[in-house]
């Protein structure tokens, strides 16, 4: 037989074998759906935020803040500067001929998550009339918009799902007066449905504030961008900061990536070691129990090649099915489990796990590679028994 | 206790496959102790704060300034004893350096509200005199290699001076430790006069004072204190949300969103993993030295005593395991720099005592209820 044919014997009757040695052979498979489980949980998270920081905004919506600012919270734009960076001919005009420019205001508000006494901050974004035009993706699910000049409030999707008494219909306190609550919006999934939208002026009288946060402008021509940067930082009246809406918010989401990479890091390679030292057990307790079998396979002339192969595939296949099952498990448990997080702008940004076909994949590559650590050894051990001491079984 | 060679050498009695559980069961406990030591940082830690300090903050958020105006309406409630102020000044020492939190402050309020920072008496002094004085913890201090008499410049991301300039240049004239070793851990934040900061800033800005810091009398009525407080200023667009100091600091760490439940899953999920693979070598160590226990049975051990052996062995395993495990776990958290303060306390260790003990009873039940019925006649002749 040539080294083929009996590396595919080999391992078939290898394989065949397998339910004989179930308990044990389950270690493996057990032990490595766990590392991958957690791994791809951990790891889904920081993509499912990343998924809903990304898909924020446009490459030809610009936002502007002061200058220095790290966020729209600590970011301020007086009354004048407002009017001056609205009248940059780069920014498109509305159907009313008006620029087509929303100077919105960001104020943190607490509200308490389901079950929980202490508040969570959520981000309330006054927006003026313009805010609704230039964002056509932002769509009104149930109830209406808010009627400039009313208390009145929407919220966006996720922060309805995530907060306590964020429902339509319902009231909220804000300085000593009742807010009511007239509709929930959606915006396909992006930061802004953790928000809370009010009128601009509204939110100016009721935060004794005269200016607002940012400015989110729409473009004619993308292609002005370079122009309209120039000329306003250069302006001598004017300190402000202009990004991509889509930059803007990209950047937000690399902090918490790392954060998450680091523990998934720290916390996969710890479980790596414990996973690698089962399979380990595991292979070294079949070659054991099959001491007399490899002999007699070596005895007929089998080569310690084939033997190599039949303990390397069944950690592999063993390992594999462990890393599937754990896939499995990470996918049914979380994919689309919704939380919230701390966000860099020190408000609340909901998202969902998001457990994606890459991350599966990298769960199986790791299990393969703790199978094949697993396996190694034991098969070099298997290969190197002596054919007379075999026989004797060891 | 006489039998304890006997359980040892029936442990090492296959010296690799042992070291590899003991290392799986090292892995699981190393997990177990960093991530329950996190969990208590979320779930209760900060108390070595005292309790006799309440913050009111604005009820809608305490990123929202409440005014000065109101520090005498809330040292007039009954039962306060002093109040002081802070606000967050979100400094940066050098571009791109690493960020450090500073408060601006009045000094004398400071020093009655926070009895557990220590300063020499000259310093004090200073601090309150200097309009433009700061003075920075010990710990701080050390890192940037500041004396007393450097100035720092701090360019905030929030506070712009009425001119529109963002660099604060702040004297040096103190550094501060603290009492014990608790509070000397936590001497990497630096207090700057709310003088300068009041008079330098923004016009819009002016009179806001941030948070109060209440200190109360007695800890006892800090409820009813807290209730008063807030009742004074309910209805006013400045309402108030009264809590004690702790429950302010956990509020922090909450915001980061369910952090005991993330960490509870991988635990579990660790420890099932383990259990199945510390349950199948336990099992297979057991059956193979049937034979054995039987001759021990024919020595003259009672049954209860064979399976009492084997339990022992299980949990011989599992101690060694957690007790290695825990204390690399401890080791680690010592070596981490004093941004992650997480430390493998009282708690996290009852937590793995209680663990060892149900690990080993989950593991070594079934083997020793075995070893209890081992006929000695069939394991003898290998039936």
């Amino acid at each position: 037989m040539s080294t083929l044919t009996q590396i595919r014997e080999i391992v078939v009757m290898n394989l065949q074998s397998i339910p004989q040695r179930l308990g044990a052979s389950l270690v493996i498979v057990v032990g490595i759906a766990g590392v991958v489980g957690v791994l791809v949980a951990l790891l889904s998270m920081s993509q499912g935020l990343g998924k809903t920081l990304g898909s924020t905004g446009r490459a030809d919506r610009m936002v502007i803040t002061r200058g220095g600012s790290n966020g729209e919270l600590s970011s301020f734009l007086d009354r004048p500067s407002v009017t001056v960076i609205k009248q940059d001919p780069a920014i498109a005009r509305g159907k009313d001929g008006l620029p087509l420019a929303s100077g919105e205001l960001i104020v943190i508000t607490e509200v308490p998550r389901f079950g929980q006494k202490t508040g969570a901050n959520v981000t309330l974004r006054g927006v003026e009339p313009n805010g609704f035009e230039l964002r056509p993706e932002l769509k009104i699910v149930d109830g209406r918009k808010f009627r400039p000049g009313l208390r009145e409030i929407i919220v966006g999707q996720a922060a309805s799902k995530q907060f306590d008494g964020l429902r339509s219909g319902s009231t909220l306190r804000f300085r000593g007066q009742t807010w009511n609550i007239v509709g929930i919006f959606s915006t396909n999934g992006d930061a802004h449905e953790s928000e809370l939208w009010t009128d601009a002026e509204t939110a100016q009288s009721a935060f004794g504030r005269s200016g607002v946060s940012s400015i989110l402008v729409s473009l004619k021509n993308v292609d002005s961008l370079a122009s309209m940067q120039e000329r306003l930082l250069e302006d001598p009246q004017l300190n402000v900061e202009v990004k991509t809406e889509y930059d803007f918010y990209s950047g937000q989401s690399s902090n918490l990536t790392a954060v998450i990479g680091v523990l998934a890091g720290i916390v996969g390679l710890i479980m790596g070691i414990g996973a690698v030292s089962g399979a380990l057990t595991t292979m070294y307790s079949a070659v054991s129990a099959r001491t007399q079998e490899i002999g007699t396979l070596r005895a007929l002339g089998f080569g310690a090649m084939p033997v190599v192969a039949s303990v390397m595939s069944e950690a592999l296949i063993l390992a594999f099915a462990g890393g599937l099952v754990g896939s499995l498990i990470a996918f049914i448990a979380f994919n689309g489990y919704s939380v919230s997080t701390l966000g860099s702008g020190f408000t609340q940004v909901a998202f969902k796990f998001a457990v994606t076909p890459g991350l599966v994949f990298t769960g199986l590559i790791i299990a393969l590679a703790i199978g094949f650590i697993g396996g190694l050894f034991p098969a070099i051990r298997a290969a190197r028994m002596p054919v007379t001491a075999a026989l004797r079984g060891g | 206790m006489k039998y304890f060679g006997l359980i040892w050498a029936g442990l090492f009695r296959k010296k690799l496959r042992t070291m590899l559980t003991l290392m799986s069961l090292w892995s699981a406990f190393v997990l177990l102790g960093l991530l329950q030591a996190v969990n208590s940082l979320f779930s209760g830690g900060a108390d070595f704060l005292g309790a006799n300090r309440m913050i009111t903050q604005a009820k809608t958020s305490f990123t929202q300034p409440l005014p000065i105006r109101m520090m005498p309406q809330i040292e007039a409630v009954p039962g306060v004893a002093r109040v002081s102020h802070s606000q967050f000044f979100g400094g940066q020492y050098q571009e791109g350096g690493s960020f450090f939190p500073q408060f601006a402050v009045n000094p004398q309020r400071l020093f009655d509200t926070y009895p557990e920072w220590t300063l020499s008496e000259d310093a004090k002094r200073n601090f309150v005199s200097t309009q433009d004085g700061a003075i920075v913890g010990k710990l701080l201090a050390e890192k940037y290699g500041w004396k007393v008499g450097d100035t720092v410049p701090l360019n905030s991301f929030i506070w712009t001076k009425a001119d529109g300039n963002r660099t604060w240049e702040w004297k040096i004239v103190g550094i501060f430790d603290g009492r014990d070793s608790e509070w000397k851990k936590r001497t990497s934040l630096m207090y700057l006069n709310y003088g300068q900061f009041d008079e330098a800033r923004n016009p819009r800005a002016k009179g806001l004072a941030g948070v109060f810091v209440v200190r109360m009398n007695d800890p006892n009525q800090s409820e009813k204190i807290a209730a008063l407080i807030d009742e004074k200023f309910e209805n006013s667009s400045d309402e108030t949300k009264t809590q004690s100091e702790q429950e302010f600091q956990l509020g922090f760490a909450r915001q980061l969103g369910d952090i005991g439940l993330i960490v509870n899953l991988i635990t579990s999920a660790v420890f099932f993993s383990i259990l199945f693979l510390t349950g199948v070598s336990m099992s297979q160590a057991v059956r193979e030295r049937i034979p054995e226990l039987a001759i021990l049975k024919v020595l003259g051990f009672k049954d209860r005593t064979v399976m009492l052996l084997v339990l022992a062995e299980a949990f011989l395993l599992c101690f060694i395991g957690a007790l290695t495990g825990m204390l690399s776990a401890s080791l680690l958290t010592t070596t981490l720099p004093p941004e992650f303060p997480i430390t493998t306390d009282s708690r996290v260790w009852i937590i793995a005592g209680i663990s060892v003990i149900v690990l080993s009873l989950l593991i070594g039940v079934p083997p020793a209820l075995r070893a209890l019925r081992i006929k000695i006649v069939d394991a003898l002749a290998g039936r």
